[in-house]
C-alpha cells in the first residue's frame, strides 16, 4: 500500500490525479449522466489506471471492448490489443497479469465457455484480472439474448464473483472491485457480471466520479506469489515433480494450493463487505414472503412486490450482490422470519436458488423460479403470480400473455 | 461470523482446512493474532517471544523477500532477522535447545532432489521439520501464498508451533501472526526474546 500510497496526489499523462481510493468513491462529487451500460462500463476504465486490455470485440453483447479501444487511443489504458479466440485473450490476459500489469476485459456467453480453462488457472496462479460478463445464451440454439447460465460455472472456478443489477452497480463496482482483489490477502481474478442487453444497451442515469480523478496504479510487489518467476510455480507449471509425479507430497501440495485459492476468496469477504456496504442489500425481511434476487431479476422482484402490496399483500426482498464470497451467513440471517423464499431467475437451471437452499434451514420454503431464459424477458406479473400461487391465492394464469 | 476453530499445533491430519474456511478472520492493523483469536500486536509479540524461549529448536525461516537485496528494506529487514537469531541463541539454554536459521531461498519444487536439514520447500517443509525436530519456526520475508501452503501442510503433518511475521496482512494458517512487519517490528521481537530470557521454563532436557 505504501507504493501506492506514493503515487497518490500525483498526475498521469492524462492529467488525472491518483487519487485514494475510498475518497474518490465515497467522498467526491459525483455527475449525474445519462449512458448505457456499455458505456458506463468505459468511463468506469477510464477512471481505473488500467495497463493492459486485451479484447476480442465480435461479441454482439456489449460494444464495451470496442468502447475501451477509443480510451486507449485517447491514451487512457497503456497497452490495447485484440486476441484471436476468447481463449487467446484470457491466456493473453494472464501473460500481462503475470508481468505485473493492472489488466481488463470482458466477454459474455459461448466466449466466456470457450475460455473457461483459463479462469481456474487465473484464480490458482492469483491474478487479480477483472473480466466483465455480459451474460447470454450459452447453449445451441445459439442465442445473443440475456441468460446468466454461464455465471454457474463461473462460481467453482475460484475468482470472485459478483452480479451486478444496474449500470451504477457496475460502475462503481468495477473501480471497487480492483480494490478488492488487488488486495494482497485477496488477489484473485474477479468475474464482474450484468445480464446482457438489460443492461449494457438500455440507458439509465449514473453518477460519475469526477474524470479528472483515476484510481492510484497496481503495485505488484504486493503479489502473493512471484511477479513472473519462470522458476516457480504457478509460472513454471511443468516439468517438475511438484506436477508430474504421483505421491503423497504432490497431492498435498495441490490439494493445499486449491484450499489457499478457495481461503482468498473467504479473505475477500471483510474488504468486500467495506467497499459494497455488504454482501447483500435487504427490505422489509420481516416480511412472511421473500424474494431472494441477482442481477436484473431483482429490479424486476421490486417491480413485483410494488404490484402485489397494492393488493395487500407483503413481500421483503434481498439482493445477492457477491456469489463468490457467497453471503451465506448474511442469507441465513435475512431469511431467519420467511414462509416462504421465491427465488427468480433468468436461467433454466436455477442455480441461486441451489445455492440459497443449500444455505439455510428448512429449505422446503425456497420455491425456485420463476425461470426464464433464452433472452425471455421477466415480467414483473409473472413473478407476482408465483407468490400468489405459493401463498395459494388465486391468479390469473400467465400462459397466454401476449396472446 | 464466529468460530470455535482454533489453529493449534498439529498433527491436525491427512488434509486440514484452511482456517478461513473455518470463519479465522485475520487482524486489523495494529493488531495480530493467536490461534485465531484477535490480539493486540504486542501480546502476539511477547507470545512469538515465549514460544522461541520453551522450544527445544526455535527456527527461523527467512524467504526471498529478505534473503535477496532487492531493495533497502530488504536488507534492513534481513539484519533485523540475524539480529532475532542471534538473540534467540544467546537467550536459549543451550544444553537443551539449538536456534536455527534455514533458508527458504526459492519456491522451486526440488522434491526428492532437496536436502531439507539444510533448506526448507514451501511443497513439503514437513520434511524440513521431522529432519530437524523443529517443535517452534517463524516465517519471514515469503510470499503470501507460498506461506500459507507451509503452514497448513505443517499443521497437518507435524506438531510445530508456526509464527508468520507478515509485511501485508497476517496469517490465519499459523498459530501466531504479526502483520505490516518491519525491520522494526523484528527488532522489537528481539526485544521480547531479550526481556522474557529466564522467566520461560526451558524443555526438559534429555
Amino acid at each position: 500500500m505504501a507504493a501506492q500510497a506514493s503515487f497518490i496526489g500525483q498526475k498521469n499523462k492524462k492529467e488525472q490525479v491518483y487519487t485514494d481510493p475510498w475518497h474518490m468513491m465515497n467522498e467526491a462529487a459525483r455527475t449525474p449522466s445519462f449512458f448505457t451500460g456499455s458505456e458506463v462500463i468505459k468511463e468506469a476504465v477510464r477512471r481505473a489506471s488500467c495497463d493492459i486490455m486485451v479484447a476480442y470485440p465480435i461479441t454482439p453483447q456489449s460494444e464495451a471492448a470496442a468502447l475501451c479501444g477509443e480510451l486507449f487511443a485517447e491514451g487512457y489504458i497503456g497497452d490495447y490489443f485484440r486476441g484471436e479466440s476468447e481463449f487467446a485473450v484470457m491466456s493473453q490476459c494472464a501473460g500481462a497479469a503475470f508481468g505485473g500489469a493492472r489488466v481488463f476485459t470482458t466477454t459474455a456467453g459461448p466466449g466466456t465457455m470457450r475460455a473457461m480453462e483459463n479462469f481456474p488457472m487465473w484464480a490458482g496462479a492469483r491474478l487479480p484480472i477483472q473480466m466483465i460478463v455480459t451474460c447470454r445464451g450459452i447453449n445451441s440454439p445459439l442465442s445473443i439474448q440475456p441468460d446468466t447460465l454461464e455465471i454457474s460455472y463461473l462460481m467453482q472456478t475460484g475468482m470472485l464473483v459478483w452480479h451486478a443489477e444496474t449500470a451504477q452497480d457496475f460502475y462503481d463496482w468495477i473501480l471497487k472491485g480492483y480494490m478488492v482483489s488487488e488486495e494482497p490477502d485477496v488477489h484473485l481474478p474477479l468475474a464482474l457480471c450484468c445480464d446482457g442487453f438489460f443492461v449494457t444497451h438500455t440507458k439509465d442515469m449514473v453518477d460519475l466520479t469526477p474524470v479528472d480523478m483515476c484510481l492510484p496504479p497496481y503495485d505488484p510487489y504486493r503479489s502473493p506469489v512471484p511477479c513472473m518467476d519462470m522458476e516457480c510455480p504457478p509460472v513454471r507449471m511443468m516439468r517438475d515433480p511438484f506436477v508430474m509425479k504421483s505421491n503423497y507430497i504432490s497431492y498435498a501440495t495441490h490439494a493445499s494450493w486449491q484450499q489457499e485459492v478457495w481461503a482468498a476468496v473467504e479473505r475477500s469477504r471483510k474488504h468486500t463487505i467495506r467497499w459494497m456496504d455488504g454482501l447483500i442489500d435487504t427490505e422489509n425481511i420481516d416480511a412472511d414472503v421473500l424474494v431472494v434476487a441477482s442481477g436484473t431479476a431483482v429490479s424486476q422482484s421490486r417491480e413485483a412486490i410494488a404490484i402485489l402490496e397494492e393488493e395487500g399483500i407483503k413481500v421483503g426482498l434481498v439482493k445477492v450482490k457477491t456469489l463468490r464470497p457467497w453471503p451465506g451467513e448474511e442469507i441465513r440471517e435475512a431469511t431467519k422470519h420467511a414462509n416462504h423464499i421465491i427465488v427468480p431467475e433468468f436461467n433454466v437451471a436455477g442455480w441461486l436458488a441451489r445455492e440459497v437452499s443449500a444455505t439455510i434451514p428448512n429449505n422446503n420454503r425456497v420455491h425456485a423460479g420463476p425461470h426464464v431464459c433464452g433472452g425471455m424477458t421477466m415480467p414483473p406479473e409473472i413473478i407476482a403470480a408465483e407468490i400468489k400461487t405459493v401463498l395459494g391465492v388465486k391468479a390469473p394464469s400467465l400462459a397466454g400473455r401476449g396472446g | 461470523m464466529t468460530t470455535s476453530y482454533r489453529v493449534m499445533p498439529g498433527p491436525e491430519h491427512f488434509l486440514p482446512p484452511s482456517a478461513a474456511s473455518m470463519g479465522v478472520r485475520l487482524p486489523d492493523p495494529g493488531q495480530g493474532h493467536i490461534h485465531g483469536s484477535i490480539v493486540s500486536e504486542e501480546e502476539a509479540l511477547e507470545e512469538a517471544a515465549r514460544q522461541f524461549l520453551s522450544a527445544k529448536v526455535p527456527t527461523i525461516f527467512p524467504g526471498p523477500l529478505v534473503l535477496w537485496a532487492w531493495n533497502d528494506k530488504a536488507a534492513k529487514k534481513a539484519k533485523a532477522i540475524r539480529h532475532l537469531y542471534e538473540t534467540i541463541k544467546e537467550c536459549v539454554d543451550s544444553s537443551c535447545q539449538q536456534a536455527m536459521l534455514i533458508p527458504m531461498p526459492d519456491y522451486r519444487p526440488k522434491y526428492p532432489k532437496i536436502n531439507p536439514e539444510i533448506e526448507i520447500n514451501p511443497n513439503h517443509p514437513n520434511l524440513t521439520i521431522w529432519h530437524n525436530k523443529i517443535d517452534a519456526c517463524m516465517f519471514v520475508g515469503v510470499h503470501c501464498h507460498q506461506a500459507n501452503l507451509s503452514l497448513k501442510i505443517i499443521r497437518g503433518g507435524t506438531n510445530c508451533y508456526t509464527i508468520a511475521m507478515c509485511a501485508q496482512a497476517g496469517h490465519e494458517d499459523a498459530m501466531l501472526s504479526v502483520r505490516d512487519a518491519t525491520a522494526d517490528k523484528i527488532i522489537r521481537l528481539a526485544d521480547w526474546v531479550k526481556k522474557l530470557k529466564g522467566s520461560v521454563t526451558p524443555p526438559v532436557k534429555h
